[in-house]
C-alpha cells in the first residue's frame, strides 16, 4: 500500500465563508494539516478574518486570535514569550496575513518580530492584492495587473512597477527559515513547513494563493493558476535555510509567460509588447535566483 | 517597611515589579523612557522574572501585551503623548477584548510644535477609548495604583484595561521618598493571575471574530459600559484594603482638601493638585474659604462624587490641562455635564499649564480670587477661561 504524502488529520471544518476556489483556504487547510493540533494561530484583517465564519461559527479547530491589520508581527510575538513563559514552548505560534498585512501595512512589526527572533511562523498568504476589501494593489501584486486602484482606463493606470519580494526581504533579516511555495505543490509545501517545524527561530513562508473572484479566472482553475506560475516561473519554489538557497521545483522548460497571464482577466488587457516585458522581467527575477542558489551553496 | 527615593518613572517601574507581569513590550518615548529602562535593568539583575519584547513601537508594544495577556499571562507597557496617539487603535482593542493590561502613561504635550512637557491632551484623547483612567499627584500613588490597578482590572466583573497617569517632569523625573511595600504582602493582595479566557490547543477558541449587526456587537458594549459602572464599586473595595493593608489613606475618586465649609473649590487632576493644596492653606490664613478636590479617576467618572460636592459649596473652578475645541476642556465639559439638574451654582473652565508651563502658586492665588469672586456674584462672567497666556495682563503675576 502506498503511503500518504498529505496527512490525513483534519484542523479545518466544513463550513467556511471563503469564494469557490479560493487558494487561500487550500493553503491554510495545508499548512494546519502540517503543524497539526498544537497550534495557535493569529490572523489579522485579511480575506481569513472572514472565512472562518461569523460569531459564534469558526472553520478553524484551533485556537485563534483575530486582531488588527498591521500587528501579526508583533501579535505572534507577545503568544509566543506568554506561552513560553507558561512553560508551553511545544506550541507552534503561526501568524497567517495577507500579502497587504504582511508587505504593505504589516511589514514594520514583521520585520521587528523576525529580527527579535523569536519562535514563530509567519505565513503570508500572497494573493496579490487587497481581495477582502475587493482588490486593491497591493506592494505585492505583479506588473501588468489590473485591480479597482489599478483599472486602467484610457491612461492605461495598471499596475506597472515589479512586485515587492516579502520572502527576500526576510533572507536579508538573516532569518533561519524562508520558503515560497504555492498550492498545487502540496507535498513541497508540507516538505517545508514540517523543515520549519524543526528549526527553533523565526519561520517565513510565503504561500502563493490564487485568487479566482480578483485574478477573473474560472473557480476550478485555481490549482492550474498555481502550477502555471510555477512552470513559467512567475512564482519560483524555493527555500533558504541558513542563508543557502535550494530551488525546489525547477521547471525543465519553462512555459512562456503568456500561458500564465492568458489564464486570467486581470492581465486581458496586456498587449503583445508589455507581455514581451513581463516575460523578460520575469527571466531576470529566475536568472537572480539561480545565481543566488549557485553563489549561496559555495563556500 | 523600605523607603527609597524614587523618580515618578522609577516607581511606576517599581509598581510593575512588584505586581509581577510575565511579559512587558517596551518602546521609549521620553520622558517615559526610564520606566522601560529600569525595568530592562530589574530583569538583567535577575530580580525581575519577566519575558521582555523590545517592539519596534508603541502600536506593537500593545498588540503584544494584547496577544500575551489573551495567551493567559499578566502584561505590562508604559508609553507617552505620541505613543498613546499611535497606539489608539488598539487601546480601543484592548479594552473590547476584556484584556485587564495596565499601562503607565506619562502625560506629555502633542506636537506641533514638539513639547515633552507635561499636558494632558494625550490621555485625554483616550477617554473614550474603553480603559480605567486614573491621575496620580505623587511618587507613592504611582507605585501604589499600579499594584490596585491590577487587582480591580483582573476582577473578572470588570475586565477592562487601566491606565495609571503621571505628569511628565513633575513626577517622571522627580525624585522623594517612596515607600515599597513588601513583596510577600503584594503577592497576597494580589494573587496569582487568573485569566477569564485564554489562547489554548487544548481548547480551541476564537477571539475578535466577524460578527453581523444582529450579532451581540451592541450588547458586549453593554457590557463594557456596566463594567466601568462596576468598577467603581470595586474601586472603593480595592483602595479600602490597600490602605488597610499596606497602611495608606487613598481616597478612592476624589481626594478633598478644606473643601467642608468652603465657599469655592477647584477640581484638578495630577499634580495641580498638590500645588493648590498650598495655596489653599495661604488663603485661609487670610479668610477665604477656598478647597480643592483632586480627581483620580477620570474613567470611571466620579459623577455621585462631584454632585455630592456641589452641594456643599458655592462654585466650583475646574481646572484643565488640556484644551478640547468643545464646550471648554474635558474634566470641565464632563463636570458640568453631571451637575446638569443637579445644582444652580456656577462652574467654570481655567485652561491652563498647557505644553508644561509652570503652573505658579501666584497664578492659582488668582484663580481662586476669580472664583471667589464668581462664587459672590453667583454667575460666571465667562464660562471659559485661558489663564497665563502671553500678554493677558489679567493673569500676569
Amino acid at each position: 500500500m502506498r503511503k500518504l504524502t498529505i496527512p490525513e488529520e483534519e484542523h479545518m471544518l466544513p463550513g467556511h465563508t471563503a469564494c469557490l476556489g479560493c487558494g487561500a483556504t487550500i493553503a491554510m487547510r495545508y499548512v494546519l494539516k502540517a503543524l497539526g493540533k498544537n497550534t495557535v494561530l493569529s490572523i489579522p484583517a485579511c480575506c481569513w478574518a472572514v472565512i472562518p465564519g461569523v460569531y459564534p461559527h469558526r472553520a478553524l479547530n484551533v485556537p485563534l486570535l483575530y486582531t488588527a491589520f498591521e500587528v501579526t508581527g508583533a501579535a505572534i510575538s507577545g503568544i509566543r514569550e506568554a506561552l513560553d513563559a507558561l512553560g508551553k514552548e511545544d506550541v507552534n505560534v503561526v501568524g497567517f496575513a495577507g500579502d497587504g498585512g504582511t508587505a504593505d501595512i504589516g511589514l514594520q512589526a514583521l520585520s521587528a518580530a523576525m529580527e527579535r527572533g523569536h519562535n514563530v511562523f509567519y505565513i503570508m498568504y500572497d494573493n496579490e492584492a487587497y481581495m477582502n476589501t475587493g482588490i486593491q494593489r497591493s506592494g505585492s501584486t505583479p506588473p501588468g495587473a489590473w485591480t479597482t486602484t489599478t483599472p486602467g482606463g484610457k491612461k492605461r493606470m495598471y499596475k506597472w512597477e515589479p512586485k515587492k519580494s516579502v520572502a527576500e526581504i526576510m533572507v536579508a533579516h538573516n532569518i533561519p527559515y524562508v520558503a515560497t511555495a504555492t498550492i498545487a505543490y502540496p507535498e513541497d509545501m508540507i516538505a517545508k513547513l514540517r523543515r520549519a517545524k524543526e528549526i527553533k527561530g523565526p519561520k517565513f513562508i510565503q504561500i502563493f494563493s490564487p485568487c479566482p473572484t480578483g485574478w477573473r479566472h474560472p473557480p476550478d482553475k485555481t490549482v492550474e493558476v498555481s502550477r502555471l506560475a510555477v512552470q513559467t516561473n512567475a512564482f519560483p519554489l524555493y527555500e533558504v535555510v541558513n542563508g543557502k538557497y535550494r530551488i525546489t521545483v525547477k521547471p525543465k522548460n519553462p512555459k512562456p509567460i503568456k500561458e500564465y497571464l492568458k489564464l486570467q482577466g486581470r492581465f486581458r488587457h496586456l498587449t503583445e509588447e508589455e507581455i514581451a516585458r513581463i516575460q523578460e522581467y520575469v527571466n531576470e527575477n529566475w536568472k537572480a535566483l539561480l545565481k543566488k542558489e549557485r553563489c549561496s551553496q559555495e563556500d | 517597611m523600605m523607603k527609597m527615593i524614587l523618580t515618578g518613572n522609577e516607581s511606576a517601574a517599581w509598581g510593575a515589579r512588584l505586581s509581577r507581569p510575565k511579559v512587558i513590550a517596551a518602546y521609549p518615548i521620553t520622558p517615559q523612557t526610564s520606566i522601560i529602562e529600569t525595568i530592562a535593568a530589574f530583569i538583567a539583575n535577575g530580580e525581575m522574572d519577566a519575558r521582555y519584547i523590545r517592539v519596534e513601537s508603541e502600536h506593537s508594544a500593545m498588540a503584544a501585551c494584547i496577544a500575551a495577556q489573551n495567551t493567559g499571562v499578566r502584561t505590562f507597557t508604559a508609553t507617552s503623548a505620541h505613543g498613546l496617539a499611535l497606539m489608539h487603535e488598539v487601546l480601543i482593542w484592548a479594552s473590547g477584548a476584556r484584556l485587564p493590561i495596565v499601562m503607565s502613561v506619562v502625560n506629555r504635550a502633542m506636537a506641533p510644535p514638539w513639547s515633552v512637557w507635561t499636558d494632558q491632551l494625550d490621555t485625554m484623547a483616550e477617554r473614550d477609548s474603553g480603559w480605567i483612567q486614573l491621575y496620580t499627584q505623587n511618587n507613592q500613588e504611582v507605585l501604589d495604583s499600579i499594584i490596585m490597578s491590577y487587582k480591580i482590572a483582573e476582577k473578572h466583573n470588570i475586565l477592562l484595561p487601566s491606565m495609571v497617569i503621571e505628569d511628565a517632569f513633575i513626577l517622571s523625573h522627580t525624585a522623594e521618598a517612596v515607600d515599597i511595600p513588601d513583596q510577600r504582602k503584594v503577592d497576597d493582595f494580589l494573587g496569582e493571575y487568573e485569566p477569564a479566557f485564554k489562547l489554548d490547543p487544548e481548547d480551541p477558541a476564537g477571539f475578535g471574530s466577524l460578527i453581523m449587526p444582529e450579532g451581540p456587537y451592541m450588547e458586549f458594549r453593554y457590557k463594557m459600559a456596566l463594567a466601568m459602572e462596576d468598577a467603581k464599586k470595586e474601586i472603593r473595595k480595592v483602595v479600602d484594603e490597600y490602605n488597610e493593608t499596606f497602611g495608606r489613606d487613598y481616597q478612592p475618586f476624589i481626594e478633598e482638601y478644606r473643601t467642608e465649609d468652603a465657599d469655592a473649590v477647584l477640581l484638578v487632576l495630577g499634580t495641580i493638585g498638590s500645588t493648590a493644596k498650598d495655596v489653599v492653606d495661604r488663603m485661609r490664613e487670610k479668610g477665604k474659604k477656598v478647597g480643592v478636590a483632586r480627581v483620580r479617576y477620570f474613567r470611571p467618572f466620579p459623577t455621585e462624587d462631584i454632585r455630592a460636592l456641589a452641594k456643599k459649596v458655592d462654585m466650583i473652578g475646574v481646572a484643565d490641562r488640556s484644551y478640547s475645541f468643545g464646550p471648554g476642556a474635558d474634566l470641565f465639559a464632563e463636570t458640568r455635564s453631571v451637575l446638569y439638574k443637579h445644582t444652580d451654582i456656577p462652574v467654570k473652565n481655567y485652561v491652563m499649564g498647557l505644553g508644561g508651563r509652570d503652573i505658579t502658586p501666584a497664578i492659582l492665588e488668582k484663580v481662586f480670587d476669580d472664583m471667589l469672586s464668581v462664587a459672590k456674584e453667583g454667575v460666571a462672567d465667562k464660562e471659559i477661561e485661558w489663564v497665563g497666556l502671553h500678554g493677558d495682563e489679567r493673569w500676569s503675576t
